[in-house]
This record gives structure tokens, sequence and C-alpha cells, in this order.
């Protein structure tokens, strides 16, 4: 019988050593989760590098790929191993609903009244205003499209395009295609007729779409000349301008543009540190420092102001480019995004 | 007696690590992913006062100022966030539109005191179908709509099951071009990798060594990175096409990104070893004097090759088979960056609902339907291949 005592002896170990696991994991250091690529490697740079000096202590990052159920999982799972987290506006909104972040101290930031109206959230902190648009290569392209009537002309500008696969940004793109005013698109994409009108658009232009799933791929598109103008994310097209020399332009007049926050998990051990590194990445002269790396905008109106001039005309936030832009509507995609997605689906396999 | 129990209780306890892996890695979530599939967690908790309020409605005549009291109460007694979120998740999947609804309601509902008037807060509560959402939630723990959800059919308010249109769901034609890729691609690993495992086995030394490298490397390169090169070699003036034209055989660029073409060009050369490697294995066990000894009594190279080579290395087909077909079935970032708009495999339906919106009841029931289907493949092969060596 002295057997059975021995595998208990095991299962002992086994446990002490798992014991011992969560032991180690009780002593994480600030954990820091944001897009990876080269936006990543610019907010090591200006943020989580200097902010671990501040600290005396190190600060880890990682990178994720989105998704409100990535988030949930980890806070109902019950102590986070995260801290802070970039979300997107809907992550933000739907968290927020749910519990799933603690409340951000407005006071520790200064105050609400530095940042845009549009980066102040009970739940999140914004960080960068992105834009999505149509895009091309002024190479390529002798005479420039200038609206989504342009892409969708395919006997002026033959070729294919490129598009995010998914409803988001695709219907609203086609409403605009087919003569909806930029500020009047959510209002038509609230009714059922709208929605109907958005994919009758597509279907249009359905056969010459090639759908991209990854920031990197329209770059990619572009580049082959596999198509003739894709929707991308401004900073990506701007970043690749600078690196790989290409003359990438950015159709702003039509575009999407949209708020990333820093959110912090709901009891994710480092709270305190977690909020003072929020502080730290919203101050003026930090932020500022960001637009030389990636061309987004800056939610704080003093580090804005002070971005050099030749900088911000690629920046979503810059008056001109504003003018004929709209910001994503988070209240609709948070009520409608599941039911559009399960009809982009069907529409696609048609 | 002591003896044997002792010596049954060391067994046991030898496989004991085997079986809590199992059960806490395989079973229990396997169990937890049917159940959140078949049950409606939040609306009985959270609800509890409106669920007895709705409990004899008809479902269709407008709401009553009882039941919106009732609900007034409950969203104001249960204060825990995270249930309230549940709620409104599942809520909003059957009837777009709660998330809103539920956060400026619960929002103005805590801040004041007394009686609210729900339509003053949104003229939406007017609308019988965000109530009969209501009711359908909290009328029972379990619930079937994720399951009919998941095969394109959904119950109407008086609670029939009707298949949906084509244009609305499309669950069913997506699994099914996820077992036909999947079926392409074992076929084309089938042709490329046996011949492969036949000279590979029929070398020695160092040829068989870098024959086998060969089949392994790519085994330790990251998926993505194997898929992102796929994507720069299949392009139109990526390097096939650019070599095939400079080679003139083709005029212009084959199409053979964002197709099925593609799709099945990759996962041919993503899951290739686990075609490859049972083939080798059991091909090396075939005895070398078994071809000549077929010569010998008079049979052509491909009749040799036909009656004794392949029912013996059979084996290793059909086990090669399953893995690829098996693995391939839950392919998602292949077809998701190689694949067209009609090459989009269950997996990426799965993951929509499991990260990106958090539904995991949905999620959970793609999966079921998915792990059915899937079965009844496997018996139907099963069967067939145990008929087969009954007649050899």
């Amino acid at each position: 019988m002295l057997k059975p005592s021995r595998f208990f002896t095991v299962s002992t170990l086994l446990a002490s050593t798992l014991a011992l696991g969560m032991n180690a994991a009780a002593a994480r250091d600030l954990t820091v989760v944001s897009w990876g690529g080269n936006y990543q490697d610019a907010q090591r740079k200006i943020y989580f590098e200097p902010f671990s000096k501040v600290l005396g202590k190190p600060v880890l990052d990682e990178s994720w790929d989105g998704g409100i159920g990535v988030i949930t999982a980890k806070v109902k799972a019950g102590s986070p191993n995260w801290d802070v987290v970039q979300v997107e506006s809907e992550e933000l909104a739907l968290g927020c609903a749910d519990g799933l972040y603690e409340k951000i101290d407005w006071a520790k930031l200064g105050g609400k009244d530095l940042y845009l109206p549009a980066a102040v959230d009970d739940c999140g902190v914004g960080q960068i205003v992105w834009t999505t648009g149509l895009s091309y290569d002024a190479d390529k392209l002798k005479t420039a499209p200038t609206s989504w009537a342009d892409f969708w002309d395919t006997k002026k500008f033959p070729g294919k395009r490129g598009f995010r696969r998914g409803p988001k940004y695709a219907l609203e793109f086609a409403l605009m295609a087919d003569g909806v005013k930029p500020a009047e698109v959510y209002d038509v994409l609230g009714t059922p007729e709208g929605v109907d009108r958005a994919f009758k658009k597509l279907d249009e232009l359905k056969p010459n779409i090639v759908w991209w799933e990854s920031g990197a791929q329209p770059l990619q598109l572009l580049s082959s000349g596999d198509v003739v103008m894709t929707t991308a994310y401004n900073g990506r097209i701007t970043g690749i301008n600078k690196t790989e020399g290409k003359n990438f332009k950015v159709v702003w007049p039509g575009s999407i543009y949209a708020v990333d926050s820093w959110v912090v998990l709901k009891d994710a051990e480092n709270k305190d540190a977690a909020m003072d590194f929020i502080a730290f990445t919203s101050k003026a002269e930090n932020q500022v420092k960001l637009p030389e790396y990636i061309a987004y905008g800056l939610p704080n109106k003093e580090a804005a102001a002070a971005v050099p001039a030749e900088l911000k005309k690629d920046l979503p936030t810059s008056a001109e480019n504003l003018e004929q832009a709209i910001p994503l509507d988070v209240d609709f995609w948070v009520d409608n995004a599941e039911a559009l997605t399960q009809r982009f689906n069907a529409w696609l396999a048609q | 007696m002591s003896i044997a129990c002792g010596k049954r209780l060391a067994a046991f306890g030898l496989v004991a690590p085997l079986l809590l892996f199992l059960v806490l890695f395989f079973v229990w979530p396997l169990v937890t992913m049917m159940s959140n599939a078949v049950s409606d967690p939040g609306a009985g908790r959270a609800l509890p006062q409106t669920a007895a309020a709705l409990s004899n409605w008809d479902r269709s005549s407008p709401p009553t100022p009882e039941m919106q009291a009732a609900l007034v109460d409950d969203l104001r007694t249960t204060q825990d966030d995270q249930l309230i979120g549940d709620l409104t998740r599942q809520l909003n999947s059957a009837r777009s539109g709660f998330r809103t609804l539920m956060a400026k309601t619960v929002r103005t509902v805590r801040e004041e005191q007394g009686a609210v008037d729900l339509v003053q807060v949104d003229q939406r509560w007017e609308d019988v179908s965000f109530w009969q959402a209501i009711a359908a939630a909290t009328a029972s723990p379990y619930t079937d709509r994720n399951l009919l959800a998941a095969i394109d059919m959904a119950r109407s308010p008086t609670g029939e099951i009707t298949a949906l249109p084509a244009s609305a769901s499309a669950n069913l034609a997506i699994l099914q071009r996820t077992f036909v890729i999947a079926a392409g691609t074992t076929l084309a690993c089938i042709l490329i990798g046996f011949p492969y495992a036949m000279v590979a086995a029929s070398v020695t030394g160092w040829k068989r060594q870098v024959m086998l490298a060969a089949v392994l490397l790519p085994l330790w390169t990251s998926l993505l990175v194997r898929t992102a090169a796929w994507f720069i070699l299949l392009q139109d003036n990526g390097l096939i096409n650019r070599l095939l034209q400079t080679l003139g055989l083709i005029d212009a660029p084959l199409a053979l990104l964002f197709n099925r073409t593609g799709v099945i060009i990759a996962m041919t050369h993503v899951l290739l070893p686990f075609m490859v490697l049972p083939i080798f294995s059991v091909l090396i066990a075939i005895p070398t004097n078994l071809l000549p000894a077929a010569a010998s009594l008079g049979a052509h190279p491909l009749r040799a090759f036909w009656r004794v080579l392949l029912p013996l290395s059979l084996r290793g087909v059909v086990s090669g088979s399953l893995l690829v077909f098996m693995a391939a079935i839950g392919y998602y970032i292949t077809p998701a960056l190689i694949g067209g708009p009609t090459d989009q495999m269950i997996s990426s339906v799965i993951a929509f609902y499991a990260t990106g919106t958090a539904n995991w009841g949905m999620a959970g029931a793609l999966g079921i339907v998915l792990l059915v289907a899937t079965i009844a493949l496997y018996v139907v092969y099963d069967r067939l291949s145990a008929s087969g060596t009954e007649r050899a």
C-alpha cells in the first residue's frame, strides 16, 4: 500500500508547483496590451520604456487583435493577466456597459477639458484618432479618384478594389457611393430599406472586390497592383510611404474616423500603476512625439496643437481632413454588428 | 486480495494524470461549450419580477404598465453589471438594438427614483418585438435559439420553427463548403504525399534524410508565415505566374489568389507532412522483395502496385487522410488570407461569435453542429473502411 501514498506525494508536489506558479503570477509587472506592428514599436519607444524608468520596474507589453470576447473571457475568469488594453470604440462601449473595465479617474488626467470630447469616457481614455478611407497608388493611377462614386466606377478606373471583409465600413461606403451625404449615412443605415440599399449597391461592385482581412494586406494589394484602389487605415498608408518610398494617397472626403482608447481591466492587479501609465501617455509632452512615427490624430488638445505642420497634414484630426469625414457610429455597430455580419456572410456566400 | 487491490490502485495512479488531463482539457470544455449553446443564463437571474409579469402575457398585445414597472424594479435591484451584460448580449442577439436600449434604460432607471415611463426613456419600449425577446429569454433557462440559428432556422414569435431565407443566413452553406475544401485538400495531399512517401521509402541514407527534412522543415515555421509566403507567391505578378509566363506556358497570369485553387494549394502545403509521415512509416515496414516477387510472377509494375503495394499501404493512407481532413476542417487563417469571398470556412464564423461579439452561445452551437457533422462523417468512413477490410 505504499504506492498509492507515493501517488499522493506526487499530487501534493503537483499542487504545490501550481501554487508556486500562482505566486509567481502574483508578482506580475504592469502589462500593457496594444495593436502590435509599427504602432506598438512607436508606443514602446515613447511610452512604455520611459514610463518603466519612472516606475522603476519593467513594463511588459503584449499585442492582440481585438474582440470583446477576449476581454470578456479574461475578466470573467478572474484576476486577468492584462492590466491596460488599447481597445476600439465598440469594445469600449460594450465592455463599459458590461462592467468589464475600471472607471477612469479623470482628476489624475488633469480633467476632461484637456481632451477631445470623443476621447472622454467613463471607462476609457482616447489615445489615437484613426481613419479608414479610400486609398490608391498615385504612381499608378493617372487621374486621382476623389469619392466613393469613383471607387464604384469600374469604367473610369478599370481593375479590382480592395475592401475589408465585413459589413462595417462596407455598408457606409456603399451608401456614400449611392449618393447619400456623409452626414446622413447612419440615418439611412438605421432603416431596413437603407440596409437593403447598401447591399444592393455592394452587389454592383461584388465581382470586382478583393476582400482583405488584416491591415497589412491592402498595402500589399496596392503594391503588387492586384487592386487599383482599396480601403485602408491611414496610419499604415503614411507609414509605407515613409519606409518604402511609396506614393500612396488617402482620399479624406467620405472617410470614417474612430478613436482607440486605453482601458483598465476590472480587478486588474496593477490598477494604480495602470492609471498612472494612462496619465503618462496622455500628457501633451509625451503624446506629441507620436505623429513622428505614425500618422494618428492626438486627443490631447495641447499635444494636437503642437504637432509640426508638415506632419499635421497627414493626421485624421487636421481641420481640412476632418471636413467631409464622419465619425464611426459606435451605437449603430454595437446594436447591429451581429445581425449584419450574419447577413453579410450570407450575401458573400451567394 | 490486498496486493491485487494495491496493484489496481497503482495502475490507476499511473493513468490518473492522463484521466485528469482528459477531463480538464477535453471533457469539461466540451460540456461547457454545449451547455452554453442551449442555456439562457442571465435572464432568469437578472429579471425575476419581469419573468413573473411576462409569464401570462399573450406576446402580441401592447406592453402593460405592470410589465414596465417589473422591468424597472429588476434593473434597479440587479447591481451586477456583468450579469446585465450577459443578459443584454443574449437579448441583442435575438433582437438587434437591445445594446443601446439597455444601456440607456439602465442609466436612466438608476438615476431616477420612483416610477419611470419606459416609453419616455426610449420609444423602442413601445415595440412589441423587444418584449417578445425578453419573454422568450425569461420563459425557460434553456433555449434552442442558438442551435436553430446555427442551421439557418429561427422560431417565429408564435413559436413555429421556420427556415431563414438564403439571403439572411448561410451557415449550412459555409459548413458544406468547409467539408468540400477539407476533402479537396485531403485528396491533393494523397496525390502528392503518396508518391513522395514511396520515393522517400525507396531511397536510403542522406537522400532519405533530405527528403524527410524537406517535409518536416515547414512544420517548424509559423502557419501565418507560411500562409503569407503563399500570398506573395500566388499573386498575379508573383513568382509562380512570372515563371510560367517567362517559360511561355501561359499568356495571361493565372488567377491563383483569392479563390479555391489558392486555398487548396496553401492548405495542401501546410498539411502535407501529416499525410507523408503515416504513409512513409507503413511503407518502410513492407518487405522490399514483394514487388520483385510480383514481377517474377508476371505482374505488370502497375498491376503489382495496384494489387500488392497499395493494399498493404492503405492503412497509412487512411490514417493520413483522417489526420489531414480533421485538421483541415478547423482551418481559419489560410482561407481568410488567401481565399475569396466564397472560400471562408466555418471556423471564421465561430471565431466571429467567440471573440468578436462574445456570443458564446452561438459559437458553441456552431461548434456542436460541426462536431455532429464530423462524427457522422467519421461513422460513415468507419463503416466503409470496416466493410473494405472484411472483403479483403
